[in-house]
This record gives C-alpha cells, structure tokens and sequence, in this order.
C-alpha cells in the first residue's frame, strides 16, 4: 500500500468524522482513495473535496467545533494556503489532524519530497505564539499507525496535530498492518457547538479577545499546554547511541537514508549512532542534551537547507559540534553522502 | 412636580407590547445607534425562537461589524475566519445534518475575502442559511471601501467618491448567486422600516422551512445602512439608502422555488 493510501484507509478505520481535501501532488492518492472507497457508506464519514486549501481547512474548522474528528491533507503550497485556518484552530483550541505531504519548495517548487517546512510545522506556521503536535513518520506503517495517535492527542490537548511526512513516504509502497475498524465517536466533548439545548449556555468557538489582559492570560494558558505537550509527548527512537561517539540526528525519510548510513559507518569502524525524533514538536531536546555529554559531535541530515539543526543547537547548548548536511530540490541524499559527510564536517572537523 | 416614575411597575408582564426574543442574549449590542444589525440580529433570534429551533442552531458569524454576534444571540455560534464562513458552515451541517444552521456575513466578508466560499457553497447547493447584510462599507476597521461601495461614494480609502475606472465596479454578488443551480432561495430585502422588517422575517422563516425540507442554499441579502462610515445621522442614512443604495441593489427576490 501506498504511504498516502495507508493514510487514508487508516482514517476510515480510525472513525474519522470527515475529510476535506483538495488535490496537490504528491498527496493526491489519500483523497482520491476515500472517493474510491465511499467511506460515507461504509462508517458515514463525509468526504468533500473543496474548492480550495483554505475552504478545505476552514471545513475542518467547522466540523472540529461540533467536536467531530475531521482532518484534511495537502503538500508544501497548499499547506502555506492553510496556515490562516490553522492558526484560528490553535487560537479557538479545536482538535484536528492535518497531514503534510512535504514536496520541496519554494514557490511552486518541485513535486518530489523535501523536509523544507520543518521550521513552518514546527514554529506555528501561521501569525501568533502558538504550536502544533507535529509527528513525522518514517514509513507506511507509522503513517497509518499516526492517524489514530494524532486524533488522541488532538482531542487530549485540543491542539492540532500535523503528521509531517515527505513525497518520498506518501508515494513508496510497503506493507503495512492496519487496525481493525473503529466505531465513529457518539462521545460530543462539552465544549462543541451542537445546538444549546437549555440544561447548558451557549457554546462559543471563536479565537478573538478583545481585551487585552484576557487575551494575554489565554496565552499564557496555551503555553502551559504546549510545556504540559513537551513534557509528556516526547518521541523518539535510537540507533546504536549506546556506545556511539559520533550522533546523527535524522527524521522521516532521512532517518531511513542514514540508518542505512550507519551500517557503512559501523562497518569502518566509526563508532556511530542514530536519533530520529519521531514528535518533531515537543522536540526531543532533552534526550539530545544527555547524549551530547557522551557523543564527540552530531550531524543533522535534513532534505532541506537546514532547519531542524537549530533545534539540536538549541538542545544541545554548545556542548558539542552541530553541523548539517542536506539535499534541497527534491534531491534525496545517499546513504553514501552521509558517511561522507560524517566524516568531513564532524570526525574530521 | 411631576410624579416619579418606577420603571417596575411599568414594565409589568401585563404592560409588555414587545419583549426581547429569548434567543437573545441579555448583552448590549456594541451596534452604532441606527445600524441594522441589530434589528436584522432581532428578527433571525426571533425566528429561531419560534421555529423552536434554539437547541438545533449553530450559527457562523464572520470577520467584521458583527464579529461579536455570538454575544448577543443565544445559541452556539462559531466564529469563522475573513470571509470562510460558507465553508466552517459547510462542515457543520454535512456533519450535523438535523441542524439549523446559518452565516451571518458583511458585504467585505462575503463579496469580497470570501468570494470563492460563498460561491462554491452556493454552487454546491449546501443546505444551509447565509444572511448577507450590505451595508456598502466596511464598518468595523473604519469606513473604508467595500466591494459594494457605490460609483462616486466616499470612504476613508476612496475618498475623492468611488471611481470605477480605477477602483473597478460594486459587485452584486446576490445576482450571481441567483444563477447558481445549488441555491434554492434568493432574496433581497431591508430592515429600515416596520414594513421592511416585516417582509425580511417572512424571507428568513420560508428559509427556516426550506433547511428544514432539505432544499438547498437560501441567501438573503439585507441592504442596510452604516451611519457611522457613511457620516450621516440614522435619518439621513435610510433616506440615502433609499435614493442610492436600493436603485443599485433593488430589493425583492432573485429567485423564488419553482413549484
């Protein structure tokens, strides 16, 4: 199955409520795939394709105010159209999945896969001081397997959760074990706009505040949430760091490249180890911090021109040499080119 | 000496000519004096109210003048981005089906940043009320030209009149909508007088029915006064209204169902 169908179908059986989308390569597959399957017969999840990104996410919106699980997907350019949407999602705290087949940029860009938006999902994206729960699968399965994880963070925290993946993952075919089918939610969450019926007041969804000292106490309040995240959300998976002397710091696609690095690594004897976060935000800064007291020095490998390695700067507070090597373009780095590079910018260095 | 007048014994249940709608909150509404919101606001809560549909409406309210609606009306509203409204609408209704559900949108926020929303929503025929209130201004940021101005008319960023040369022509978006298969009801209507507003809570209540039977999109354009951005007394901005705003926008139905 392919990244974007496991995606998909995996909504469906994860009781997704609606999905509202418009087409953008390389995403295209996850809703041409829901038309296909009618899931609107088979669980009566809605399936819309509008008219445009920006209709699309404020769809979710909506159904996310009724306390329905909705999502919608894209890559990189309609991703940008969505950030408005989005940050009314943060502001009004409603629970959504969004998935960002990532293709590289900028501009129109190409259609093959980069990890150029790292700095837009994980930053917020769009205009005020919030965050999104941002999860970056590495393959088909986790892709499936992420949907179900980030609906139950998205209603945990009421937050919006963007699984970050690449053109690379969306597109490549493997085998992948699915969850059996979901039951749709009949569970409404005390805050959705459902018509008021007169044992409660009025439910409101808005992100506006017109007084100031409101609005900065409601901040405050968003960034407690966002620690209460970073505290208990961390993800992450490690390769080898038990005895590693040298650090690569790789997600999605990249990780898969530089796992494969790292047996050519070991197999000259360079003592090398993998970290891969998996939640990209919360980051895993402190798991960084401690195996920066161990390692000699980490490289980033990003499809990008470098935007995750400030977050391992940050984390690692100067205790040991950060460099980065990536690809832009829509290139993929070989597992070659990272050893390569591991040895030049980091042992040699 | 006059006697002292103890407003408890006028308002007395028996006294009540007209009472507030239910539906309606105890708030002030935050309306300049003479503005149409409010009674456009009065009617739609008094119709809900009597269609018994308090407990089933969600309503959508958009970015300008009546951002704030959701204090004053009852219900469950949601407050939508520029001019998304149709589209938060969208969802709620294809996810709520047995609800009522409404926009309520300026003429910056539909005809102008929501152009594409409003028209798709339409086109596919959504089963759902969006009241459009044109005012040819926009109000809230302070008067400036709206996709509606008219030819010649001042505001703050068209202050030497509207010159359609330059600044292009006032859009009539309720006649485009008229033409679209998806739209089951399109009217437009006003809320200056008693008979105005007589005829527009008649226009919203066939709407109420017409969600309720499952027919499509209703749209009804409420052309309304700004007395504020226009520098005009209430007064004076109906009686300007009459003269210019409804040659240009005339009001009655654009499309009535075909039984």
């Amino acid at each position: 199955m392919k990244g974007n169908e496991a995606i998909a179908e995996a909504a469906i059986r994860a009781g997704c409520d609606g999905y509202f989308g418009y087409p953008i390569t390389p995403q295209s597959e996850i809703l041409e795939y829901l038309m296909e399957e009618k899931p609107y017969e088979r669980t009566g999840m809605v399936v819309l394709q509008a008219e445009s990104e920006v209709a699309a996410i404020n769809m979710v919106y909506g159904g996310a105010g009724c306390g329905k699980r909705v999502m919608t997907s894209s890559s990189s350019p309609g991703i940008s159209l969505k950030q408005e949407g989005l940050t009314y999602i943060a502001g009004a705290e409603l629970p959504c999945l969004v998935v960002n087949v990532v293709r590289g940029g900028p501009g129109l860009g190409t259609i093959q896969p980069a990890q150029s938006d790292y700095f837009q999902a994980v930053k917020g994206g769009g205009h005020g001081d919030y965050r999104l729960i941002v999860l970056a699968p590495a393959s088909v399965q986790e892709m499936a397997d992420f949907v179900e994880t980030g609906f139950e963070l998205a209603f945990k925290y009421r937050n919006p959760v963007m699984i970050l993946s690449d053109g690379a993952i969306g597109q490549m075919m493997e085998k992948v074990y699915l969850n059996p089918q979901k039951e749709r939610s009949a569970e409404v969450p005390q805050w959705a706009t459902t018509g008021k019926p007169a044992t409660r007041e009025r439910n409101i969804i808005t992100s506006l505040e017109l007084d100031s000292m409101k609005q900065e106490k409601f901040n405050h309040k968003l960034q407690e949430k966002y620690r209460m995240i970073e505290e208990n959300e961390v993800r992450f998976e490690e390769f080898q760091t038990d005895d590693a002397e040298y650090l690569i710091v790789a997600y999605g696609s990249s990780a898969r490249i530089s796992q494969k690095a790292l047996q050519l690594a070991r197999a000259e004897g360079i003592k090398a180890g993998l970290l891969r976060p998996i939640s990209l935000f919360p980051f895993p800064k402190k798991r960084l911090n401690e195996l920066a007291g161990r390692v000699k020095g980490m490289l980033t490998v990003e499809m990008s021109a470098g935007q995750m390695v400030e977050d391992v700067m940050l984390s690692v507070c100067g205790k040991v040499p950060v460099r980065h090597f990536g690809r832009m373009g829509g290139i993929i780095p070989t597992p070659e080119e990272v050893v390569e590079n591991l040895k030049s910018k980091i042992i040699g260095g | 000496m006059s006697e002292v007048f103890d407003p408890k014994t006028i308002i007395d249940k028996n006294n009540l000519a007209y009472s507030r709608s239910e539906v309606m909150t105890d708030n002030t509404l935050s309306y300049c004096p003479g503005c149409g919101h409010g009674t456009a606001h009065r009617i739609l809560a008094e119709v809900i109210g009597e269609a018994g549909l308090q407990d089933k409406t969600i309503g959508v309210c958009p970015v300008g003048c009546s951002v704030l609606m959701y204090n004053f009306m009852n219900i469950d509203m949601q407050q939508a981005a520029h001019g998304r409204a149709p589209a938060v609408a969208t969802a709620i209704k294809r996810l709520l089906p047995d609800r009522f559900v409404f926009t309520y949108q300026g003429d910056g926020d539909l005809a102008a940043i929501g152009t594409a929303e409003t028209i798709h929503a339409c086109n596919r025929g959504e089963n759902i009320l969006i009241v459009f209130v044109n005012n040819g201004i926009y109000g809230m940021t302070g008067g400036q030209m709206a996709p509606t101005t008219l030819p010649g008319m001042k505001s703050s960023t068209s202050p030497h009149g509207r010159d359609v040369k330059i600044m292009g022509n006032p859009l009539k978006m309720t006649d485009i909508i008229a033409t679209l298969p998806g739209t089951f009801y399109v009217t437009r209507q006003s809320v200056h007088t008693p008979a105005a507003v007589r005829k527009t809570k008649k226009a919203i209540r066939k709407a109420v029915e017409y969600q309720l039977a499952d027919k499509g999109t209703c749209f009804i354009e409420i052309v309304s006064n700004c007395p504020s951005g226009w520098k005009m007394t209430p007064v004076e901005s109906n009686r300007w209204m009459e003269e210019h705003m409804f040659p240009y926008y005339p009001l009655g139905d654009l499309k009535v169902p075909q039984e």
